[in-house]
């Protein structure tokens, strides 16, 4: 049996933190802006990450008028259709996801979820968002630089990216992007840090690690990757950087450019990939791993049911965090590396299927039997489910190896990418800010917006990328601003494209009302009480919603069960708060 | 409710359009219809799972939806659920790469009597090069590029005095011969991708790559890029035929040579500009 609670459950005497132990804000300025707080942080965060994020949504309407509609839209030159690709895929991929899920929730959640005051580096914890921002900011200003951001796709390969065939090779849009990377490697590890030492460390007393919450789990584990996974991406930017200012040639072979002989001589463009990759397919289950956290936690709370197999939870995400660092030649099986990684990288890519399919089963067994509750974190867990589990069945296409040949660089890739990582995770995002929107601001969203929000996203969003796989299947290639007239591409793949555009501009619309709901609710919302779903974790049991600064009152909770103590047989309520000291008769098991 | 009914519905109209929808692969031109049956099996395995899990979460959202007075079970885990899960998982997965594996083998195993067909990819058009009368291919060099010179082909190799150049041309290939594609990029990154084909691969400046093929019916076929080479990435393509033997043969006669595309003077320029270039390395 799980470790529910405690041999011999004695009550441990409170624990009281004196004044010094915590950070005061003394000004306006240090509470809302300069605020050292983990949950003003994690506001900041989330906000700049969203407001970012909308400009990659935009960014991804432009691209799919040009693919649904060629040749009607003249400002989509194929130099513009690069630079929206290449700026929409970096912002989603590390401006967004990454920084909300960890910089964000993990923000927010961790110190509430184990019972901490705060980060244990409040100071370091500010920082990094500042850096954060200032990243951003130097994104954005690509925008405005001669010659535009880089168009040289998310990948970033060399040697085209730095070179002039390719928009913002040899004008400052590479340069800008580069330095952006690292700015936010730096800012992101400032707030990694934070975020694994307060879960090794601030954890309030009978907060064990087989009691924290998935959500803690799996914030905790893509920390730990992106610590170790973002160093590479590092060196690799700053390898480049010198490849483009002072000529070096890490990554730059001797080779022609433009029918010149290029000054470079020596470099190796695979070891680029190479360095690339070995962050980047990390970097999905940076995204994943948090999601698969929280989705984790959202079903088990409206379903009214504990999670099924914790144990196995915890280790299938620690498992898929380890194996996530020994498959990243899997995106390269095409490039030129030696052709015999191919049974090697193919081999442990299948073998990440096991674990991942684990805990698509325990999701659904812990609905078998629930008293499921339809409610808008639910029904977007539902989406999750179907989304992620189609775009992890399409990644066993591509990650062996001779089945990935004909498929990889085609839109096959595009709509698999998207599904599992695109739109799986932010089915999460959505469905986390609807289950904890009420703790942060003390008010429920909107439910006839949010109802609205979820069928037109969900169905929307099946209905942009289930058909995409097929476009692939008929061998489209992806990063192509257009088709032209192309023999093997029957003209019905020209009426499929325009379909999907308008589903995708139908499904981004539905955005609009989410972010409306998000400042309408500020003030208009229900009022949600400090535990509107009756969860059982921490942060629904502060003193206060919004939880003050400190989060928890005078005296830090003291955790006696684990957190999914729902439903239990003999307790007069279907939860029991993990700090609730009482047996199984009154409230907890015997 | 709905969720229940339209997650049922997700399922069989991923099935339906799967099955009845017009958008498939185009028909094979070469040996690897192996490639295809890996891929159909994978499409069975997965849509089977997929239906299987969405379908058993749609009854579940039926049979097990709040209802008043309704309690869920308090099942913390069960460890042989788990482990028949496991192992099942393991199972299927093997399923697919055994013969994925399997195929990947013969993929990188290269016939003894492949002839070598060098592509050589540029921003943003394709070149050819035959090995000629002697069967061997000459050595090349970035370096010796020039406008007399576009493929980098070193003067001063005997080899390469007869390969036959095509330049941002057509090319042939014989039906029914094992062909090994010699993959060079004198730029960026590039990819030899014909849909028809199957085989794919990445041409990288600095190295030569490759795949084989045995292309199996005659006809004409577009090359595409199919890694990202800048603006012109989406324009770049090309024209393979595949020819019968005879027709394969009027076409080789009437390609020409290095010696005959440099002539002698050319060569001797060619050459100085060769041995100024290894000293300079």
């Amino acid at each position: 049996m799980v470790d529910v609670t405690p041999h011999g459950a004695d009550l441990i005497p409170p624990a009281e933190v004196g004044e010094m132990d915590l950070y005061h804000p003394h000004s306006w300025w240090t509470k809302y802006v300069f605020s050292q707080d983990a949950k003003v942080i994690a506001i900041q965060y989330s906000g700049t990450a969203m407001a970012i994020g909308l400009v990659a949504l935009v960014l991804s309407w432009l691209m799919r008028l040009q693919l649904g509609f060629p040749g009607t839209f003249d400002f989509i030159t194929p130099e513009a259709y690069y630079q929206f690709m290449t700026m929409h895929g970096m912002i989603m991929v590390i401006y967004l996801l990454t920084a909300l899920f960890l910089g964000g929730f993990g923000n927010y959640l961790i110190p509430l979820m184990v019972g901490a005051r705060d980060m244990v580096f409040p100071y370091v914890n500010m920082l990094s968002y500042w850096i954060y921002l200032v990243a951003v900011l130097v994104l954005v200003s690509s925008f405005f630089a001669p010659g535009g951001p880089t168009g040289a796709g998310w990948t970033l390969y060399p040697p085209q990216a730095i070179t002039s065939g390719t928009p913002g090779g040899q004008d400052w849009g590479i340069i800008l992007m580069l330095v952006s990377l690292i700015l936010f490697i730096i800012g992101f590890t400032m707030g990694g840090l934070n975020y694994v030492v307060t879960v090794l460390q601030a954890r309030t007393r009978g907060m064990t690690l087989m009691r924290m919450p998935l959500t803690v789990w799996g914030i905790f584990t893509a920390t730990v990757m992106a610590l170790l996974a973002f160093p590479a991406l590092f060196v690799a930017c700053v390898m480049m950087l010198f490849d483009r200012i002072i000529g070096s040639s890490f990554f730059m072979p001797a080779m022609v450019e433009m029918g010149e002989q290029s000054p470079h001589n020596g470099g190796s463009p695979i070891m680029f990939q190479h360095l690339f990759w070995f962050f980047g397919h990390p970097e999905v289950y940076i995204v994943a791993l948090p999601a698969f956290g929280i989705v984790s936690d959202l079903i088990s709370t409206h379903a009214r049911k504990n999670i099924f197999g914790y144990r196995m939870m915890v280790w299938a995400i620690v498992g898929i965090g380890a194996l996530s660092f020994v498959v990243w030649a899997h995106h390269m099986y095409v490039s030129g590396m030696h052709p015999y990684f191919g049974f090697f990288f193919a081999t442990t890519t299948l073998i990440i299927a096991v674990p991942t399919a684990i805990k698509v089963y325990n999701w659904v067994l812990t609905l078998w039997r629930g008293d499921i509750h339809l409610t808008l974190p639910m029904l977007f867990a539902l989406a999750f489910i179907v989304t992620f589990v189609n775009g992890g069945l399409t990644g066993l296409f591509l990650g062996n190896v001779v089945v990935d040949v004909p498929l990889s660089d085609t839109m096959f890739v595009v709509a698999h990418f998207h599904m599992v990582m695109g739109v799986a995770p932010i089915m999460v995002v959505f469905g986390a800010i609807y289950h904890w929107y009420p703790k942060i601001i003390g008010r429920m969203l909107n439910e006839a917006m949010g109802r609205f929000h979820f069928w037109v996203t969900f169905v929307g969003a099946y209905l942009i990328f289930f058909p995409m796989h097929y476009v692939g299947l008929v061998g489209v290639p992806r990063r192509y601003p257009e088709l032209g007239d192309t023999a093997f591409i029957p003209p019905s793949v020209h009426t499929l494209n325009e379909f999907i555009t308008i589903a995708a501009l139908t499904v981004g619309f539905a955005q609009m009302v989410f972010l409306f709901n998000l400042f309408w609710s500020l003030r208009n919302g229900k009022d949600a009480g400090d535990n509107p779903w009756r969860a059982t974790s921490l942060e629904w049991q502060t003193a206060g919603t919004p939880p003050p600064h400190g989060n928890f009152g005078k005296e830090l909770p003291v955790v006696y069960r684990w957190a999914y103590d729902y439903s239990v047989p003999g307790a007069p309520e279907d939860f029991i708060p993990q700090n609730d000291p009482r047996p199984a008769t009154q409230g907890g098991p015997a | 409710m709905a969720i229940a009914l339209v997650l049922v519905l997700v399922v069989i109209g991923s099935v339906l359009f799967h099955v009845l929808s017009p958008w498939w692969w185009t028909p094979i031109a070469s040996n690897w219809g192996y490639i295809d049956s890996t891929l159909v099996v994978t499409f069975w395995i997965t849509g089977a799972v997929f239906s299987a899990v969405v379908l058993f979460m749609a009854y579940c959202v039926y049979r097990f939806r709040h209802k008043e007075g309704q309690k869920a079970a308090y099942e913390p885990e069960s460890r042989k659920l788990e482990s028949w899960l496991t192992l099942i998982t393991a199972v299927g997965v093997a399923a697919m790469l055994a013969p994925g594996l399997y195929v990947w083998k013969q993929f990188v195993t290269v016939p003894k009597d492949a002839t070598e067909v060098e592509v050589v990819a540029q921003q943003w058009q394709w070149s050819f090069r035959l090995p000629g009368a002697d069967g061997k291919l000459g050595t090349s060099n970035a370096r010796l590029i020039n406008s007399d010179n576009p493929l980098g082909i070193n003067p001063e190799d005997p080899n390469g005095q007869d390969d036959v150049v095509v330049e941002a041309a057509d090319l042939h290939l014989p039906i029914d011969k094992p062909v090994k594609m010699l993959l060079r990029s004198i730029d960026v990154l590039h990819d030899f991708y014909v849909p028809e084909f199957r085989a794919k691969m990445d041409m990288v400046p600095g190295m030569v790559t490759y795949f084989w093929l045995t292309p199996t019916r005659t006809g004409t076929f577009e090359v595409l890029c199919a890694e990202l080479c800048g603006t012109g990435h989406g324009f770049m393509r090309g024209i393979v035929m595949v020819d019968t033997a005879q027709d394969y043969t009027t076409w080789l006669q009437q390609q020409s040579t290095f010696a005959q595309l440099t002539g002698p003077a050319k060569v001797g320029a060619l050459v100085d500009r060769a041995k100024a270039a290894a000293t300079v390395e």
